[in-house]
């Protein structure tokens, strides 16, 4: 079969396949930032098994001059170096892609396709040559495949070779060799191999001023921008790195040099439970304080987030969110816990929600959440991903307004308790249903209340009087409409011309989502969109929705539950909202949505029972 | 519901250093049952903090959940209270003393909410030494429900419903002292004289300070099959020693017999003197003290008084390293390191 070979120019998937716990982390990722200081807008996944050492782990690295950045789906070369998962890696190349592959071992010949390319390194070889220590044959073998690729793409060498002495600055033992492992993959591949293939790589100028960055460390940089000083967590993938980060830099800003004193605190605790509790603990004393967690996380954490929903406590709580439901697939994407945050905890509850979609957007929520926690006197609870939270997203700069103060809410002081101000913790005194409070410690016989999860009247004195309970979540609703007006608001993306059908997605859906709607464009289907930010829903969301008659509801779960959170806060019928979901771990790509709606358009005539689930079993995915 | 106390009091009550009187730290009255445990340690907590002369809104008393979580609401009504989740006081409180490391934190549990529910709070908040006073209101039961046996009851011991406990007890003091608890006690509701102290001791002490209080259940667990009952622990309580308990301002008066009394100077200054019955227990000494538990435990006695005490520990903000000044009271100019580092952070992030 003669299959045309894949061509194109700053347009490609490649995807590396490794076995985890080798080091082949970091060379894919000087792959990926090479390609990015080319000025080429990058998108790399790592696909990752629960385990350190010896399983098959994968990096996805989509390169894209019109800066789509989600995933695509497909993949065009691949490289391999784990005889593991071989079959599977070269099963997935396209026709017409590229192969390349470790070939110190001949291919089996059973697996071997006639509609692809199929390049031999030989780099275990190259690596038993050069090197004595088996510690450095494994390490450098992904430095030379990487300096391999270089060649075969026609990257611009001068860069990669910057971008080591940039990693390795003032270490000039780990910059030579590293240098030299890349220039054996070049040399070996200028020498022996027809390069470049028909992929290749120009500089180009689609960058700017990005940087690329995970979420997770983001939100870190947040929580230390917002003001943090208490962060107490349990060890949980894929939210573990939020803390690392902050802790790096607050042991960079936050240390005094003179007394070597810090201005944080950070307590692993023995469990979600105390991580929470100690949170909780930390905001009620005046201290501005977060968790980060996954799923199982949150599941623990509900009994005293209804706590700090009825007491009204601030806190904040950075929510990474996994595959479930239980275990699930701990190291893949979903956004599979917007209902069970969003109601979290028993009794009539409602938790505050904001949906970053990208590193700027980690890091701005991640500092507005301190604000809004102590402003509202209630949880919030930021909702992440794995795929935003642990990949390194392109993103735009990070900035800090020098002028912004710290929004502390309602707080009284010692001069007003003493100026005689009348103090009733649940109080409504300005009709906003947010109510003053008190630190502890605050003054010696005024301001002292007791704080509980049990029902209390307006001055905090224990209550099981009907009337006075009703009054109280009568008025934690009305906050819930003065928490609408302080919760980021919706942003809307209209097509230009007259439709009454659009799309609504949240966090990571944006990228694949937008890249959906430009390839819709291009066959004649027209729609507006809404990215949501937050939950409650801004008025603008009801808005938007009723304006149609019908919305696409894309988000990566089984059962919709942003379409179900719609439906109950606005009472839409279920015709009105339609699911475009992914939920087999990995981020939605721009072909399974626009496939999605596509058979969604087309059905409307005929509508079978139980659609979104005939839909499903299709077994759509690309 | 509860009922505040009428504010008259005796225009010649005396008053403290502060200038407070007792009244000034009470609380509500007590819904709890009367002849309950749990408010003369209400009580017998009053007194220690007015003696001290402790500011009462310096001080922030926080419990889990059940009728021992309750009694809060009935001491120190000038200082701020937190009636948390059931066996989640600790994380609380530590949350709450990283905060501000300026106020004493009272922390208030019964034997369900530390022993089952709260086990493993309990372990790690002893574990992480912990600048807190955390004293168990010991029942044996569960008052709130109606009863039932919690994991401190004595296997054989039986409640008022009959049917004798078939598990073994966790012993609160042994595990605080396995876990890292570098303040170790036990006493009786009934026993002021040496309750007081204690509390005055666990107060000034810096690190983690558990008092185990034995507290009968008048209504479920004070009947003559029950080794909770006021009873059977006055027959079968034995105390370590007295204390003596001198604040760093007083002068030292009391006589004592050289040979017999210990004294101990703690960290704010003050000092205790422990006038030892028991010759094999050194109180400075944990595998010592942990024997003695074993011993008395063996023995079928309730030991009492103080068990153990680490002088040298060093608490959880020492260890952490935090800012003396409290983390709540920094502010953008201390916290946030502005534009100027983003722009540099981002620089290496292209």
């Amino acid at each position: 079969m003669i299959v045309k070979r894949i061509e194109s120019v700053n347009d490609f998937v490649i995807k590396f396949a490794n076995v985890n716990g080798t080091g082949s982390a970091s060379a894919n990722n000087l792959f990926a930032k090479a390609l990015f200081r080319m000025g080429l807008p990058v998108s790399p996944k790592n696909i990752f098994p629960s385990n350190i050492q010896g399983l098959p782990t994968w990096y996805e690295v989509r390169v894209n001059d019109k800066g789509y950045l989600g995933r695509r789906g497909g993949i065009d070369i691949a490289l391999s170096v784990n005889p593991q998962s071989m079959a599977q890696d070269i099963r997935e190349v396209l026709p017409g892609g590229y192969f390349v592959y470790d070939s110190t071992k001949p291919l089996d010949l059973r697996l071997h396709r006639d509609d692809i390319t199929i390049i031999g390194v030989p780099l275990t070889r190259i690596c038993n040559e050069q090197y004595d220590d088996p510690r450095q044959r494994q390490l450098f073998k992904n430095v030379i495949y990487v300096g391999a690729l270089a060649a075969l793409l026609d990257m611009d060498f001068k860069v990669l070779t910057g971008l080591v002495e940039d990693q390795f600055k003032g270490k000039k033992n780990l910059v030579l060799p590293n240098i030299h492992a890349l220039e054996l993959g070049y040399q070996h591949a200028r020498n022996n191999l027809d390069c470049p293939i028909g992929i290749r790589v120009e500089k180009s100028d689609k960058v700017g001023d990005k940087i690329l960055l995970d979420g997770n460390t983001a939100l870190g940089l947040g929580a230390l921008y917002g003001g943090a000083t208490v962060a107490a967590w349990y060890p949980i993938t894929p939210s573990t790195s939020v803390v690392d980060a902050f802790e790096k830099y607050a042991k960079r800003v936050r240390i005094d040099p003179g007394t070597g004193q810090r201005n944080y605190a950070i307590v692993q605790a023995e469990d979600e439970l105390a991580a929470i509790g100690m949170a909780i603990g930390a905001s009620w004393n005046g201290a501005r304080s977060f968790t980060a967690t996954s799923g199982p996380g949150v599941s623990l954490m509900s009994e005293f987030l209804g706590l700090a929903y009825f007491a009204e406590i601030p806190t904040v709580l950075f929510n990474v969110q996994r595959a479930g439901p239980s275990t699930g697939m701990p190291t893949r994407t979903q956004q599979a816990d917007i209902l069970s945050c969003a109601y979290a905890s028993h009794g009539d509850t409602k938790q505050v929600l904001l949906f970053p979609s990208t590193p700027k957007e980690c890091f701005d929520f991640g500092a507005l959440s301190f604000d809004l926690a102590e402003r509202l006197q209630t949880p919030i609870i930021l909702m992440t991903d794995l795929d935003l939270g642990m990949n390194d997203n392109m993103s735009e700069p990070l900035a800090w307004d020098d002028d912004h103060k710290y929004d502390r809410g309602k707080v009284l002081t010692a001069e007003q308790l003493e100026a005689g101000v009348e103090f009733g913790r649940y109080l409504d005194v300005d009709g906003d249903a947010i109510c003053y409070r008190t630190y502890p410690g605050t003054h010696p016989t005024k301001g002292a209340f007791f704080t509980r999860g049990t029902s209390r009247n307006e001055y905090a004195v224990y209550t099981e009087k009907g009337e006075e309970y009703e009054a109280n979540m009568l008025r934690l609703l009305r906050k819930w409409d003065t928490i609408n007006e302080y919760v980021p608001a919706p942003i809307t993306v209209d097509c230009g011309k007259d439709t009454d059908t659009a799309v609504l997605y949240f966090g990571t859906s944006e990228e694949s989502s937008r890249e959906a709607l430009d390839h819709l464009v291009a066959e004649g289907v027209y729609l507006n969109a809404m990215r949501v930010r937050a939950f409650p829903f801004n008025k603008d969301v009801q808005e938007f929705i009723e304006r149609h008659k019908q919305v696409f509801v894309i988000e990566q779960n089984r059962d919709a539950q942003l379409r179900t959170l719609l439906m109950a806060e606005f009472e839409f019928g279920p015709d009105k909202l339609k699911s475009v979901l992914c939920f087999d771990g990995t981020p939605i790509s721009a072909r399974n949505i626009r496939k999605q709606i596509k058979k969604h358009l087309n059905s409307d005539n005929v509508l079978p029972l139980h659609r979104d689930t005939a839909l499903l079993r299709t077994g759509e995915r690309s | 519901m509860s009922y505040q106390l009428p504010k008259f009091r005796h225009p010649d009550l005396p008053v403290n250093d502060l200038g407070y009187t007792r009244a000034d730290y009470e609380g509500a009255i007590s819904t709890l049952c009367a002849g309950c445990g749990h408010d003369s340690i209400s009580g017998a907590i009053v007194r220690a903090c007015h003696e001290l002369s402790i500011e009462p809104h310096k001080i922030a008393k926080l419990s889990g959940i059940g009728c021992s979580s309750k009694a809060p609401t009935y001491f120190l009504g000038n200082s701020h209270g937190f009636n948390s989740v059931h066996g989640r006081m600790p994380s609380v409180v530590t949350g709450a003393a990283l905060a501000n490391r300026d106020m004493l934190y009272m922390g208030v549990s019964g034997d369900g909410d530390t022993a089952s529910i709260g086990m493993g709070q309990f372990a790690h908040v002893a574990r992480r030494n912990l600048n807190m006073v955390y004293i168990v209101m010991n029942n044996g039961c569960y008052g709130l429900t109606k009863g039932q046996d919690s994991a401190t009851a004595d296997r054989g011991s039986a409640s008022k419903k009959g049917d004798a406990n078939i598990y073994s007890a966790i012993d609160l003091c042994g595990t605080a002292l396995q876990m890292g608890a570098t303040f170790v006690a036990r006493s009786f509701s009934g026993d002021k004289e040496q309750l007081i102290p204690l509390i005055k001791a666990a107060i000034s002490h810096r690190g983690f300070a558990l008092i185990d209080v034995v507290s009968p259940c008048v209504t479920f667990n004070n009947n003559t099959k029950s080794t909770k009952s006021y009873e059977f622990v006055r027959e079968h309580a034995e105390a370590t020693g007295t204390i003596d308990f001198v604040p760093m301002h007083n002068e030292i008066t009391t006589e004592y017999q050289p040979g017999h009394a210990h004294e101990v100077t703690m960290h704010d200054g003050s000092s205790i003197r422990l006038y030892k019955m028991d010759e094999s227990l050194n109180p400075f000494d944990r595998r010592s003290a942990v024997n003695v538990l074993e011993e008395h435990r063996s023995s079928g006695n309730i030991l009492t008084g103080l068990i153990y005490m680490n002088l040298d520990s060093r608490d959880l903000h020492e260890v952490l390293e935090t800012s003396q000044r409290p983390l709540n009271a920094l502010d953008e100019s201390d916290l946030c390191p502005g534009n100027k580092m983003l722009l540099n952070i981002n620089a290496s992030l292209r």
